[in-house]
């Protein structure tokens, strides 16, 4: 069948050319010029633009490895993308399960609408939600303390889990959307099947659910794994003096040191790094899916 | 193995009654088909036998132990699905081996099982390979080596045919047949298909809304169908409709119609008989009156429909049209618009009370 579909579309490129032009255009001229810009960049000494003389040099791309800095701040963002993606597995793959399987009709497109809506929200509103709700004397703080006989302190504000938090809120739809269509797929006379056969229903899920949903988990964790390594806003607000990450140090380079070439060479070095994770990963993950 | 006993069992979904006050008992080792027309409640109640659905009222037996609450996985049964939902993520080996696997049998006992249960449904060199390269009638003997490797105590099948192609279809039905005895396992079978019921089938239920309408073995149904659903619905029937007259039924028309099959009925009431299209004769002259045929009509050919080895003919009588199925011997050959007698017996005539 794959050699099928490739001599299909082998004799069906030239006519599907006027299609895809519109796109390649578009990337090219939106993706690939900027980013092959910050590709030569980042071997420069300086911006051309401040006046002083530039040359080409290597020094950018030195400097992570000269400087012990930054090579902890990436094994803490790598850390940070696995534990969001984690959790939200931990929170997604559960309600994925239930809009999938349990719920119809109505109730469904409801809960649907609940997940989705961070997605319509804008990025800074929800962080800045986040910092009135978790700081200490915030909405949070007050609530529990009003229901709580005893006195307690909550100020999760500028705090690792205060990152955690945010930035799962803000990808867990991925996780919900991606498992939710695989989920979906899957025939409930499967898990019909499976319990007819004895097993009990954690057997079903172990064995017949999850092996089958695993195309949509990959998906998920890796839509969500790479951007949240390389994320700043919610680390920035929410982490304080505690969120510097990797991405926070990209960020600087650009808006506050405005050494763009540093910045770059620190962008791509991530870069190399994610796909280098994903190279070793994917036949694991292919297996699994 | 064990019998299946179903008492009094009630369902409803909303204010539909999926079933209503079924009982039917299944007995050990036997082949039960159950067959209905779609929405008559025949999946809802092999679902309740199944466990995947509880009853409102009513008990569930397998073989004396009281079920009706035990989830589907605690009842030790085999199942076969309408679209086999075979595992895709397992080799047909893995499939069969589910059912043990889940068990905690050990590895070594599951492969010999696995193989002997694949042996069986004649699959035994395809444990390697993956549900979606079998053909359809591979997966529906997967499905079954699925059910029984795991030796449950019925076997329930839902419509396990539909899905194949007719030749395939007459091949499973023998295969499938072959193997409920070899392994004499209490098997019950919904279908649709009332052919498939009575080929297989040592008795038959048949349900139509929610309600068992009769249950006995194909022929007693097929010869004393107790309604006018019975008897149109498992095979063909002509129904003639009047009064009871004690010996049989009068039809408007004054005409007299003797049933020495069937129901007693009190003179007067409504009534119905009914007719197979084969059991009658039809002939362009009236012939001697004897006591094998002593029911006689007349009518007019409407429509001749060959068939191969039979042709069917419409007759035209008072306003209702009778059908005749005649064996083609290469004799009888009637045109379309001429006047005809039908003659049949009484014993050919089911008496069904109507009122």
């Amino acid at each position: 069948m794959a050699v099928q579909i490739a001599a299909a579309s082998r004799s069906g490129l030239r006519s599907a050319l006027p299609l895809l032009a519109p796109a390649y255009l578009w990337l090219t001229v939106a993706i690939f010029l900027p980013l092959s810009a910050m590709v030569f960049f980042s071997f420069m000494t300086d911006l051309p633009r401040s006046g002083k003389p530039w040359a080409f040099t290597l020094e950018n791309y030195a400097a992570f490895f000269s400087q012990s800095l930054y090579l902890t701040l990436l094994v803490a963002s790598l850390r940070l993308g696995l534990e969001v993606t984690l959790w939200c597995i931990v929170i997604g793959y559960p309600a994925a399960y239930v809009l999938a399987k349990v719920l119809k009709g109505r109730s469904r497109e409801a809960i649907f609408l609940l997940v989705i809506l961070p997605f319509w929200s804008n990025g800074l509103v929800r962080i800045f939600s986040w910092a009135m709700v978790l700081r200490e004397g915030g909405i949070l703080d007050t609530a529990l303390n009003a229901v709580l006989p005893f006195k307690i302190n909550i100020d999760l504000m500028y705090s690792y889990p205060a990152v955690i938090i945010g930035l799962v809120h803000s990808y867990v739809p991925y996780m919900v959307l991606t498992c939710y269509l695989t989920l979906q797929a899957i025939d409930d006379s499967l898990i019909e099947a499976g319990r007819s056969l004895g097993a009990s229903r954690l057997q079903v899920l172990k064995r017949v659910i999850i092996p089958l949903s695993m195309p949509g988990l990959v998906a998920g964790a890796v839509l969500i794994f790479v951007p949240v390594v390389g994320s700043f806003m919610e680390p920035r607000i929410l982490g304080g003096r505690t969120g510097t990450f990797y991405g926070t140090v990209i960020e600087d380079q650009f808006v506050a040191v405005f050494n763009w070439p540093l910045g770059a060479a620190l962008s791509f070095i991530l870069l190399a790094v994610v796909l280098v994770i994903l190279a070793v990963t994917s036949p694991v993950l292919r297996r699994a899916a | 193995m064990a019998g299946v006993q179903v008492s009094n069992v009630s369902r409803s979904f909303g204010a539909h009654k999926a079933l209503d006050d079924v009982s039917i008992d299944f007995a050990d080792g036997g082949f039960y088909a159950l067959l209905g027309p779609s929405g008559s409640g025949k999946t809802t109640l092999l679902r309740q036998i199944a466990g995947f659905d509880f009853p409102d009222s009513g008990r569930i037996s397998i073989g004396g132990e009281s079920v009706e609450r035990v989830p589907v996985e605690k009842r030790r049964i085999g199942m076969v699905f309408q679209n086999y939902a075979l595992f895709p993520n397992m080799s047909v080996s893995d499939n069969v081996a589910f059912g043990l696997s889940v068990r905690g049998e050990p590895k070594a006992v599951i492969a010999s099982e696995v193989q002997r249960a694949l042996d069986l449904v004649q699959l035994g060199t395809l444990g390697g390979r993956r549900p979606h390269q079998l053909s359809g009638g591979q997966r529906q003997r997967v499905a079954l080596a699925r059910a029984i490797v795991t030796t449950p105590r019925v076997l329930l099948l839902d419509e396990p045919l539909g899905a194949l192609d007719k030749a395939l279809r007459v091949d499973m039905q023998i295969e499938l047949k072959r193997i409920q005895r070899e392994i004499g396992i209490t098997t019950i079978f919904v279908t649709h298909d009332q052919e498939e019921a009575l080929t297989m089938s040592d008795r038959i239920g048949i349900l139509r809304d929610g309600k068992l309408v009769q249950e006995g073995p194909p022929e007693e149904i097929y010869d004393r169908p107790k309604s006018e659903f019975a008897a149109t619905f498992l095979g063909d029937a002509n129904i003639l409709r009047g009064n009871a007259t004690g010996t049989g039924i009068r039809l408007p028309d004054g005409t007299g119609i003797a049933a020495s099959a069937g129901v007693t009925l009190v003179a007067g009431m409504k009534a119905s008989c009914a007719v197979r299209p084969e059991r009658i004769r039809i002939a362009t002259n009236a012939g001697v009156p004897d006591r094998a045929h002593a029911n006689i009509l007349t009518g007019r050919v409407s429509k001749r429909i060959f068939a191969g080895n039979n042709s069917t003919y419409f007759v035209d009588r008072d306003g209702q049209t009778i059908k005749v199925i005649v064996q083609n011997t290469g004799i009888e050959k009637l045109a379309e618009g001429q006047q005809v007698v039908l003659r049949w017996s009484s014993e050919s005539t089911v008496l069904i009370d109507a009122s």
